[in-house]
């Protein structure tokens, strides 16, 4: 049984359309899944589902979401909220935003081990400290003693990389985690996270709009469309033969650095039309039950 | 360092600002109409008399030679003559601030009390019949002024369930040991329960009636911040942690959210103070306000100016706390 499976997974705006259209995923222990699509097909929504941080304006109207086999859409918040914090972490989109401004790094890195999973306080910051060694940071102790506005971007994704896995997750979910960071950090934040995904055997829930960095990172893929997942595969497939054909055309827009004349390829519209149809197909079949 | 920095900025500019006043209070006060002579004096009294009384006051000489005199005295710390006590004027105002200062201190922690915890309970119960009852409480609290708080408590804790008393600062009967005016601290110092209950019992009305409207200010605008500050990255973040709601609002949003809130509680409570005259006035509460309105009453020229002066001073104090206060609070204003 896989370690986390969404089986069915529908949200939508409270008396709005729907933004995910039956999902159904799963992550193995230790797999690397990535969740690609256009901006809007509902990517970072399934995250923020399984982590249970679904803005208040959106509601799951029908699915499971298990998590070592228990349903957490069906325990009472409190519970459902330590439940996901004993076994998750995020890897946020923004380092910017994510770290408190007004606490020092090293309480926001341990307060979890102490307060949700009992460590002692010595414990916690001797464990603070190597996981920043572990992510590169260069004296340790003397960021744990920083407040967030002290330190770069790059510097602050490596925190909240090394903070995700302080207590030692089962699974991670990755929010576009180098997205908003400065091209030239990108490529070694991206080595750090899959170095430590190996190293701690920690499954991962990449989401991301880039399939460069799925190819480098993931071993399973899903392709969304406007809330639905269109393909299923493992990585390895994908890139030998997309099986849809929207998948096809997403692989066929991926820009080549490696060739600059060629021109960037728009997903055509044929593909565009067939994919909706089967949304609005989908969405029929939903309505007559 | 700009805590240096800060406070040598503000001292000069409250310099001015002292002496602006100083010049404003000191002109006004004689032009309007009324002169104490005219108070002093029983009906029919002749032009002599008048002429002796002005000169004995030194009111006979012209407006800006008495003005020289007076600043000459305040810069050797002399503030003049109580024209109706016939007592210093700063050991007169001095001796009543301690009282309107805890009674003002007494109103800004029930303020903060009564507003951060509307403030707490509406964004922990937020979109919920809890908020709307929160954010109804708080329009009425808003729209009604302090001293009919006042006489709205004075007639429920006073006269149907009289559980405080309606008037002075203290039973006049007890005896009191106390060296300074701060009867409040003191008593806490002295170990002094008793005359402590008696304090609060008396104190207990108009501070409360000062501090609901600000209650109210602080409540609606640090929700509204609270609830800004919940949708935040850092928040949602701890959400993931595994903290409970209450937790992530106390402990990841509020110190954040209380930055804004308190330059606006900063203003309102120079407010609050100046709320302080008319609430003394109705409670008979023996400060600084009460002290005030009796010199307007009587034209006691130099009382006026002093207490004027001294209001200036808690005013520009206070505005400098609030700015020092911030930098403390706020990490990212510490090495700018």
């Amino acid at each position: 049984m896989s370690f986390l499976q969404v089986r069915n997974l529908s949200v939508r705006l409270k008396k709005g359309p729907p933004l995910l259209r039956r999902v159904s995923l799963d992550v193995a222990a230790g797999e690397v899944r990535g969740l690609v699509g256009e901006s809007g097909a509902g990517k970072s929504m399934i995250g923020k589902a399984v982590l249970g941080i679904l803005p208040p304006s959106i509601e799951v109207t029908e699915g499971e979401i298990l998590l070592d086999g228990v349903d957490l859409l069906r325990l009472p918040l409190a519970q459902r909220r330590r439940r996901i914090g004993a076994l998750c972490a995020l890897i946020p989109q923004d380092p910017l935003t994510a770290l408190n401004p007004s606490h020092r790094i090293g309480p926001q890195i341990t307060d979890r081990l102490v307060d949700i999973l009992g460590w002692t306080r010595a414990d916690a910051d001797r464990r603070a400290g190597e996981l920043l060694a572990e992510v590169q940071i260069p004296d340790p102790d003397r960021v744990l003693r920083s407040y967030p506005h002290e330190l770069s971007g790059g510097m602050r994704q490596r925190i909240l990389i090394a903070s995700a896995f302080a207590a030692e997750p089962k699974l991670i979910v990755a929010d576009e985690p180098t997205t908003a960071l400065d091209v030239t950090v990108q490529k070694q934040i991206l080595k750090l996270i899959a170095g430590m995904q190996a190293r701690h055997g920690t499954a991962l829930l990449f989401v991301t709009h880039d399939l460069g960095v799925v190819s480098k990172v993931c071993q399973r893929l899903s392709v969304l469309y406007a809330g639905m997942v269109v393909e299923d595969t493992s990585v390895a497939d994908f890139f030998a033969a997309p099986r849809h054909a929207y998948s096809a055309a997403l692989l066929a827009a991926t820009p080549k650095y490696t060739d600059p004349s060629a021109g960037l390829i728009p997903v055509p519209e044929a593909v565009i039309s067939a994919v909706q149809a089967e949304v609005a197909a989908f969405d029929r079949s939903v309505a007559h039950g | 360092m700009p805590f240096l920095r800060i406070l040598l900025v503000r001292l000069l500019t409250t310099a001015i600002t002292l002496a602006g006043v100083a010049v404003i209070v000191f002109f006004v006060i004689r032009v309007v109409p009324g002169n104490p002579i005219a108070m002093m004096l029983p009906p029919g009294a002749t032009e002599d008399d008048i002429a002796r009384l002005s000169a004995l006051y030194g009111l006979d000489k012209p407006l800006l030679t008495q003005f020289g005199i007076w600043v000459a005295g305040v810069m050797q710390g002399d503030f003049g003559t109580s024209i109706t006590t016939r007592q210093p004027v700063l050991d007169l105002v001095l001796g009543r601030l301690p009282a309107t200062l805890e009674l003002s201190i007494m109103a800004l922690v029930m303020a903060m009390i009564l507003g951060g915890a509307a403030a707490l309970t509406g964004t922990r119960f937020r979109g919920g019949r809890t908020e709307g009852a929160i954010d109804v409480a708080n329009g009425m609290a808003l729209s009604v002024p302090d001293f009919l708080w006042g006489l709205v408590l004075i007639l429920l804790f006073g006269v149907l369930m009289p559980v405080f008393h309606i008037s002075g600062r203290v039973t006049p009967s007890l005896e009191l040991p106390f060296t300074t005016n701060f009867y409040l601290f003191e008593s806490l110092i002295r170990l002094r329960f008793d005359l402590w209950a008696d304090l609060v019992a008396h104190m207990f009305m108009p501070a409360l009636a000062l501090a609901i409207p600000l209650a109210a200010i602080i409540g609606q605008l640090l929700k509204q911040s609270l609830k800004e500050t919940m949708n935040l990255d850092y928040v949602t973040l701890a959400r993931t942690k595994g903290y409970g709601e209450t937790r992530v609002i106390l402990r990841e949003a509020l110190r954040n959210a209380a930055l804004p809130t308190l330059t606006l509680v900063g203003v309102q409570f120079t407010f609050l103070i100046g709320g302080t005259v008319i609430i003394e006035r109705l409670f008979s509460y023996e400060g600084l306000g009460n002290m005030a309105i009796d010199a307007v009453i009587n034209r006691d020229l130099p009382l006026i100016q002093g207490i004027v002066i001294l209001f200036a001073v808690i005013f520009t104090g206070v505005n400098l706390i609030v700015d020092l206060l911030y930098t403390v609070l706020n990490p990212r204003l510490r090495h700018g």
